[in-house]
């Protein structure tokens, strides 16, 4: 019979919630294919995270132990689920794509011979075929990709393309299998330090019920406070997409997607923003989204309720004025 | 790299769609037609960047190499343009549609009498998104590696660098060299080339390499990719998107009129 295995993530012995996801992922494809489903989580002492999540509906649930899996480090990680994958072979693996797995699938995929098809966004099984499907050129199309060798299949998620509350609970706790796997001190070559938070994190962002956000639409420095004017009547807070940040318009921490803050808002307004699938997985779960962008194919119109193709130079300043109005 | 080494960097690079170009499908709904505007890889000019303030500061060579069709030299030559002072030019249509892994094997055979201490790659493409291709050089060669770094500093016994991590976290991590590092946009400011740049540029040695040179190198086993994209297409609208149109005066009384009554935010 063949194996779907999810492998959960861990950081500093909590596990990531986002493997939730994956977990519903792989629980939609078993019932689809008839393969059978596992778990692993791997690390050192990470016993709890294995019981927390056995109570899933999955066949056998893996504790892949090293004390040297803690702290990460990619070859460490590699190296243990090669020599896990080679005990208990899997045709398929899932992960969520997060910056972690990103780090050391490519490079464990490529030590068994195999690939990665990463930053999927969902699967169609076809005539006994799999296909799954990832955005590309930034997200103005999807790509339905195969795997053309024999395996193991290694596939990530994008964060919220499966829901974490559809992942169903097993009738009786699946069984935990701990496997310890010695990795040699010689397999280690990066020395990690201790993770840490740069900003100040002068905004919280998460906590703010109506967004306008700014993207190289903008283009310029001294056009930020047109947004700025537009936030400021509208009571919310100003955001931005990574390339502003990076300029230093705006500062770090007000910056959304996957290397800034995820947020939800009631309005997200976005301006000049193309919808990059980095900047899209930090705010897709807003309550509502508006977008104006002069390009009609920006991939930001895909997820919009209210859209407007045009210069946001000209919609602005009235759209301003009509708030206040609306607001007297 | 201390100060006083000669730090040889390696710069992998790729030409992407520009960003705002209007992309449309082949017919066979495979790939992008190719009569579109060009330009580099956005995280791949960070990348460059970092290698020229590498070399500026410890001495050294920046090599640059692009795999792709005779298009993708531009990038070669800006980067020369820049500073770096040679090019490496793996040249054929077929580079576009290797995966991940084929790209990152022809790349090594180009470049294995050569003795790197750093290879940067850029985080990944705009194109494809991947985000694996260096990784996966580093495995190839048999090197260390850090993915989506933002500060790279000379020590002792090689370098720190600063992985940028989810959520606004960081990390320091310490690694012997030689090493291979992804690159994040963002980690410096770019230069543009200078007039005298452009005009040397012409003069800096530019190997190329054909399909059929990589092909050898590899033992004639290129070509097969492990993952196969099947389709390509515009992707289905999950939302009923209303658009507003009109002169910019209408649409921003309409778009006040729905935040207010319909999405009920003002």
């Amino acid at each position: 019979m063949d194996t779907i295995l999810v492998i959960v993530e861990q950081r500093e012995g909590k596990l990531n919630r986002v493997s939730w996801e994956t977990i519903a992922a792989g629980q939609a494809i078993a019932a689809q294919t008839g393969w059978t489903l596992e778990a692993a989580v791997a690390g050192s002492g990470v016993a709890a995270i294995a019981s927390e999540v056995a109570s899933k509906k999955l066949t056998t649930v893996y504790n892949v132990e090293s004390p040297r899996l803690e702290p990460y480090t990619p070859d460490a990680f590699a190296y243990a689920l090669q020599e896990f994958l080679g005990k208990h072979p899997a045709r398929l693996v899932l992960m969520p794509h997060t910056y972690q797995v990103r780090d050391f699938v490519p490079k464990l995929a490529t030590a068994l011979q195999t690939t990665a098809i990463s930053d999927a966004i969902g699967y169609r099984y076809e005539g006994g075929k799999l296909v799954f499907t990832r955005q590309m050129f930034q997200g103005k199309f999807v790509a339905d990709v195969s795997f053309a060798g024999s395996g193991p299949c290694f596939v990530t998620f994008q964060n919220g393309s499966f829901r974490a509350d559809k992942v169903e609970a097993g009738a009786t706790p699946a069984p935990v299998e701990t496997v310890h796997v010695d990795v040699p001190d010689s397999v280690v070559r990066n020395r990690p330090q201790e993770v840490f938070k740069e900003a100040k994190q002068a905004v919280d962002l998460t906590q703010a019920e109506i967004i306008v956000s700014v993207g190289r639409g903008i283009k310029e420095q001294k056009n930020i406070e047109l947004a700025k004017q537009l936030a400021d009547a509208l009571g919310g807070e100003l955001a931005a997409s990574r390339p502003i940040c990076d300029n230093g318009w705006l500062p770090m921490d007000r910056q959304i997607g996957s290397s800034g803050q995820t947020v939800a808002p009631k309005l997200y307004l976005a301006l000049g923003i193309s919808g990059a699938i980095q900047h899209i997985v930090g705010m897709k779960g807003s309550r509502s989204i508006v977008a104006i962008n002069k390009d009609s194919e920006a991939p930001i119109f895909e997820i919009a309720d209210l859209a407007v193709v045009g210069n946001l130079f000209d919609i602005v300043p009235p759209l301003i004025e009509e708030v206040k109005k609306a607001k007297a | 790299m201390d100060g006083s080494r000669f730090v040889k960097i390696l710069v992998c690079m790729k030409q992407v769609p520009q960003k705002d170009a209007p992309l449309k499908l082949n017919e066979a709904g495979t790939w992008i037609r190719e009569d579109v505007s060009y330009e580099v890889n956005e995280p791949d000019a960070f990348a460059l960047e970092e290698a020229l303030r590498q070399k500026e500061k410890h001495t050294g060579e920046v090599v640059v190499i692009t795999a792709g069709p005779a298009r993708a030299l531009q990038v070669l030559r800006e980067a020369l343009a820049k500073g770096a002072d040679r090019a490496i030019h793996l040249e054929d249509d077929a580079f576009v549609g290797l995966d991940a892994y084929n790209t990152a094997r022809a790349i090594a055979s180009a470049i294995k009498d050569d003795k790197f201490d750093l290879i940067f790659t850029g985080l990944q493409s705009d194109d494809y998104g991947y985000a694996q291709t260096g990784v996966i050089l580093a495995e190839i060669l048999g090197l260390p590696h850090a993915t989506i770094i933002m500060q790279i500093e000379k020590t002792a016994g090689g370098i720190r660098v600063k992985r940028e991590l989810e959520a606004g976290f960081f990390q320091f991590v310490d690694m012997s060299l030689p090493a291979v590092l992804t690159i994040q946009s963002g980690i410096n400011k770019l230069r543009y080339a200078t007039l005298i740049g452009i005009k040397q540029a012409k003069n800096k040695p530019l190997r190329k390499v054909t399909l059929a040179e990589v092909q050898s190198a590899l033992g004639g086993n290129m070509g097969a990719n492990l993952q196969k994209i099947e389709k390509l297409y515009v992707p289905q609208k999950s939302k009923n998107t209303e658009f507003l149109e009109g002169p910019p005066a209408e649409v921003a009384k309409k778009l006040v009129e729905k935040l207010k009554n319909e999405l009920r935010v003002i």
